[in-house]
């Protein structure tokens, strides 16, 4: 096996006195799609937020291709090449969507830009028609394909995804499958975070279940899959 | 009122807007992006001026004006980048409180500085080349100056628009004001955002200090005076709204145009002197728009407040060894009188440390158990030193009464300031409070007739048996007994205990059923009563009173003395009073800069102990 | 202590309340009863109304139609200060407590509150109702507690104490938000259990909102299912973990494997 892209080691967080997550380890390989599976609640969120650097109070090791990056600070983690799609999107409301997108454009760590407007478009034609309107005035579903473009501009080798489908019309996650597949095809490497375990098939090759804060099963996509039918 | 009276108010009104204006915009952008509120704001406006005096005077010819404002306005923007890497880095983690007292020590040291510099005078700049002249508009003449600076305003306002909407900088600091942590999650670096946003809200303000050169001269008052109104602006206005600011600045310049172009009407048969009203009209707006909109016409509504301190060690009932201090400290306090024919100074001192004690115990009940930070609790000081002055010499009435109708006096103000204080939380609250004293302080200072205008009031002497350094020490060492006492009993009945649930966790008192709003106003009223005594007693001790009384710098020294003593004991005011009278008294006597050290004072407090001053505090 | 109402009359009931928020609908005509004695788990995907129904019930959200009452009283409306004074306590999904007091005097001052004494200025507090505070402790387990400052409490105590001030108010009904999270798997079935024998020792009406489904399903008398904004089931933890819309709603995988 190569060596991971993400290596998370015991890790724990918590907020103000909650803890929120139990000794944590999980990894992503290079060009691997992994699911996070579990309910609401369970800490799938709050692991990719303490990758990001945005858990103020936690504890255990994450790296990224072989380096510590426990101690960074968030925009350093993004430099890195880690793309975050968050949970309720955040969207910046009062800025346009290419605004949103000038924002967040810079090249990748070997300096290359592998999504031009004209790429991003071709994955999200939707987005092409957006272009000028305010984030306020999107659709949940335009939201979330826009929060995933604007992980894509910063041109990151690993994508966290949270939780891409929730409050999202049936129509927009089959559209948004079909581009995650195309970036899982590109080679980038993806942490889906979900609880929609039909999408995660689609796309994964490996699962994590957690819940309540703690790691209780793992194993390959297809076993967690049968857990469901 | 003549129309064409009107148009000339408006015109000079908007002049002064437009100054309040870029102020105010600072300090929204720079608390939008950093959750900071810059207490040193109004000083960055007055450096502004003053090299704005300095460079005008030595450039040569034309550009030499015009140059040096544009020249003072960005060394008041490197300053401001400077001060963010300098200081600024180092309290983002730290308790709301702090910062807004590190922010105010370095408005202290800023002013000596502007002091050490250009000397205690006031400095007038040159007139502006090519803008000496007036212009004539319905019959009045318009000084060709406020014209320009009234179209400034909208200027700058445009540009500012252009600057947020077109480039990537201000793309970065809409997106980060609304989602600080997802702009990090893209890659964008905060500290040099940070930066580059204090650098901004500073040179706006240095740019407004340096346009009033050809209109008002450079002095050492300005920055606290232009601080209180671009407070009210941006409470006015909405935390964080640009065009929130400039509209309130001009609604309460327009205000003040209105009562002055009113001048004496009759209402009723009575005639009313409209003029006098421009002290309170900008209070009067706020009021408003604070009853109809909380957040401020633009402002978007506030969430929950940071929680303002660390919690505190829960207080107990004195035990043996505090009985045996406080009553050796009263003994000691009782012996004064006797050790004054060996040191004549000793009453004197020991009197001003007795009001200190009342002062900061005052405002540490409404800091420490209300978690209510007041910046301007010298209003309640100096409304019981008026009070008590006022009664006694305008009245003629007694002492003891005179003392009484001063502390109703200040009873009565904070009842009516509380009622909008404690609607608010943290920063806006500390704003609010800061707000209400620079108001009272201008009503002083501007209400000749009644309070003697900047001679103050004199001969304010208490009757027998006060009338002796000794009969008024012991009188004022009662009085200190029984607020002390009072407060401890206040402070461990229901009601102490409900005003530090509210503190503790909002939601959770008032789910229990305690009205957190009405405890807290009620806190309000007994701290300002007991300021009032300190007020009162003060008047008396010094036996005259100036505006000089209620300053912004007294409400800093009583919060750096209940910072000293520890927030977290009922004894903390009492030590911290103690101990900064004593400074006060003896080594910041010996300087001209003492406003510089007690800055350093506080700025070495705050970063030393970031958690918490004093005692008291828990692990956490 | 209280009452238990008369069977028959709902301690709570909910009726047809809608709420929308700029033409997005989080409640469509919800309606529910709870009953004293009753445990009443609301579930539901994130953004099905869960919440919004909670802050119409506590006061926090005026809906825009529908009534709440309590034991037969419209309640729709009023201020959360007053719901709370009609005997409606209730615990948040952080818990908060008084940081600052000890934790008997958390309880006294809850206690003090309830008696509408908080403005009392001169009697000390201690001592007023300390008697019914140390029983208020006693039944949540953490009387041995009761003189450590709250602030230093570990996380489950908290969440004891929490409860314990949400009693102070002598409530008919308690709503708890997410009453488990941020606690281990152990301390949460501790927990929900006191809560189920408080209930039943008080008479206590408790709604609670939860996303552990072994809490759920292991204490819960009834479940009420909602997803975007309507009530999709209302029945037994066996019904409701039975139906086939639930589960492809909301509960998928974890609905089997759960509360073994």
């Amino acid at each position: 096996m190569t060596a991971q892209l993400l290596e998370i080691q015991g890790l724990e967080a918590w907020y103000g006195p909650a803890q929120a997550l139990f000794g944590l380890s999980l990894a992503v390989g290079r060009g691997e799609a992994v699911a996070l599976i579990g309910r609401n609640g369970a800490g799938k969120s709050t692991t990719l937020k303490a990758v990001m650097g945005l858990v103020r109070r936690r504890a255990g090791r994450l790296a990224l291709d072989g380096a510590d990056i426990s101690a960074l600070p968030t925009h350093h983690i993004a430099r890195l090449g880690v793309g975050y799609v968050p949970e309720d999107r955040r969207i910046f409301t009062e800025l346009t969507a290419e605004e949103n997108l000038d924002l967040a454009r810079r090249p990748g760590r070997d300096g290359s830009d592998r999504w031009p407007t004209e790429r991003l478009f071709a994955l999200f034609p939707n987005l092409a028609e957006l272009r000028r309107r305010r984030g306020d005035a999107m659709s949940g579903g335009e939201q979330q394909m826009l929060a995933v473009a604007r992980a894509l501009v910063g041109n990151p080798e690993l994508l966290l995804l949270d939780e891409p489908s929730e409050g999202v019309a049936p129509i927009i996650v089959e559209e948004m499958t079909t581009a995650f597949r195309t970036l899982k095809a590109d080679g980038l490497s993806i942490l889906l975070s979900e609880q929609n375990v039909a999408l995660c098939a689609e796309l994964c090759d490996r699962a994590y279940h957690i819940d309540q804060g703690e790691l209780r099963w793992s194993g390959p996509m297809a076993d967690a899959s049968s857990i469901v039918e | 009122m003549t129309l064409d009276s009107l148009a000339f108010q408006m015109i000079n009104g908007l002049a002064s807007a437009s100054g309040l204006f870029f102020v105010a915009a600072g300090l929204s952008i720079i608390f939008g992006v950093t959750r900071i509120v810059n207490m040193a704001h109004g000083a960055f406006y007055m450096l502004g001026l003053y090299l704005a005096v300095t460079l005008a005077d030595r450039l040569p010819g034309p550009f030499g004006y015009w140059g040096g404002l544009l020249l003072a306005a960005l060394a008041v923007g490197l300053l401001g980048a400077a001060v963010e890497v300098l200081l600024l880095r180092r309290i983002y983690h730290v308790p709301e409180l702090y910062q807004l007292v590190a922010t105010f020590a370095l408005a202290l040291i800023l002013n000596d500085a502007a002091l050490w510099i250009w000397g205690p005078e006031d400095l007038l700049g040159p007139r502006a080349p090519g803008l000496k002249g007036s212009i004539e508009l319905l019959g009045r003449r318009l000084p060709d100056y406020d014209v320009f600076l009234a179209l400034a305003g909208p200027a700058v306002l445009l540009a500012l628009h252009l600057l947020m909407k077109r480039t990537r900088f201000g793309r970065t600091v809409r997106a980060a004001t609304q989602d600080r942590e997802m702009v990090a999650a893209l890659g964008i670096n905060q500290a040099l955002l940070f930066t580059a946003v204090f650098a901004l809200g500073a040179f706006l303000a240095g740019l407004g200090g340096a346009l009033q050169t050809a209109r008002e001269p450079a002095n050492l008052n300005l920055d606290l005076a232009v601080l209180g109104d671009a407070f009210v602006v941006v409470v006015i206005g909405g935390m964080g709204s640009i065009p929130g600011a400039y509209v309130a600045a001009v609604l309460v310049a327009l205000v003040k145009a209105l009562c002055i172009a009113l001048g004496t009407v009759e209402i009723a048969g009575w005639a009313f002197n409209m003029t006098k009203l421009t002290l309170v009209a900008e209070f009067l707006v706020m009021a408003l728009v604070l009853v109809l909109r909380p957040q401020g016409l633009f402002g978007r509504p506030h969430g929950a407040p940071a929680r303002g301190l660390a919690s505190e060690a829960p207080l107990r009932p004195m035990g043996g060894t505090g009985l045996a201090l406080a009553g050796a400290a009263l003994v000691a306090a009782l012996a004064v009188p006797l050790v004054a024919t060996a040191w004549a100074y000793a009453p004197v001192l020991a009197l001003d440390m007795l009001i200190a004690v009342i002062f900061a115990a005052s405002l540490h009940l409404l800091m420490g158990p209300g978690g209510m930070a007041s910046f301007g609790h010298a209003a309640y000081f100096g409304l019981g030193a008026y009070g008590t002055a006022l009664a006694a010499t305008g009245l003629g009435l007694p002492t003891l009464p005179a003392f009484g109708i001063g502390i109703l006096a200040a009873g009565a103000g904070a009842l009516v300031f509380g009622w909008f204080c404690v609607r608010l939380e943290g920063v806006y609250l500390a704003m609010l409070t800061l707000a209400f004293a620079q108001i009272v302080w201008s009503v002083a200072f501007q209400w000749e007739e009644v309070t003697g205008g900047s001679n103050g009031l004199i001969g304010i002497w208490p009757d027998w048996p006060f009338d002796s350094r000794t009969g008024l020490y012991l009188a004022a060492l009662a009085v200190a007994v029984v607020v002390l006492c009072l407060i401890r009993r206040l402070i461990f009945a229901p009601f102490g205990h409900a005003l530090r649930a509210g503190r503790d966790a909002r939601l959770r008192a008032e789910a229990s059923g305690i009205d957190v709003a009405r405890i807290r106003w009620l806190g309000f009223l007994v701290s300002g009563l007991v300021a009032g005594a300190a007020g009162g007693l003060y008047a008396f001790a010094k036996g005259s009173i100036s505006p000089e009384t209620l300053t912004v710098g007294r409400s800093i020294d009583a919060l750096v003395m209940v910072l000293l003593g520890g927030l977290g004991s009922p004894a903390g005011p009492v030590l911290g009073a103690g101990a900064f009278t004593l400074l006060q008294d003896t080594v910041m006597r010996e300087t001209d800069y003492w406003r510089a050290l007690l800055g350093v004072l506080i700025l070495a407090l705050v970063l030393l102990f970031p958690g918490g001053i004093a005692g008291g505090r828990l692990r956490r | 202590m209280s009452e238990v109402p008369v069977s028959g009359v709902p301690v709570l009931s909910v009726d047809n309340i809608a709420k929308a928020y700029g033409g997005v609908q989080a409640l469509g005509g919800v309606s529910f009863e709870v009953r004293a004695g009753e445990l009443l788990a609301l579930i539901g995907p994130n953004g099905a109304g869960k919440s919004t129904c909670f802050n119409v019930v506590n006061g926090q959200i005026r809906p825009d139609a529908g009534t709440v009452r309590l034991a037969g009283r419209d309640i729709t409306g009023m201020p959360p200060r007053a719901i709370a004074r009609l005997g409606v306590g209730r615990t948040f999904q952080i818990a908060a407590v008084f940081g600052s007091l000890t934790v008997l005097a958390n309880v006294e001052t809850a206690l003090a509150a309830a008696r509408g004494k908080s403005f009392g200025l001169w009697r000390p507090q201690a001592g007023m109702a300390r008697a019914q505070a140390l029983d208020l402790l006693d039944q949540t387990g953490i009387a041995a507690l009761a003189g450590r400052p709250a602030a230093g409490l570990a996380y489950g105590d908290v969440k004891r104490l929490e409860l314990a001030i949400a009693l102070a108010g002598s409530p008919r009904l308690l709503l708890m938000d997410e009453p488990t999270a941020g606690m281990g798997a152990h301390e949460r079935l501790a927990l929900i259990g006191l809560v189920r024998r408080l209930a039943a020792a008080h008479g206590l009406a408790v709604l609670f909102t939860e996303h552990s489904m072994d809490v759920v399903f292991g204490h819960a008398s009834r479940v009420v299912v909602l997803a975007r904004g309507r009530v999709i089931a209302d029945g037994s933890v066996e019904a409701v973990r039975a139906d086939p819309r639930v589960r492809a709603i909301y509960l998928g995988h974890a609905g089997t494997e759960a509360g073994a």
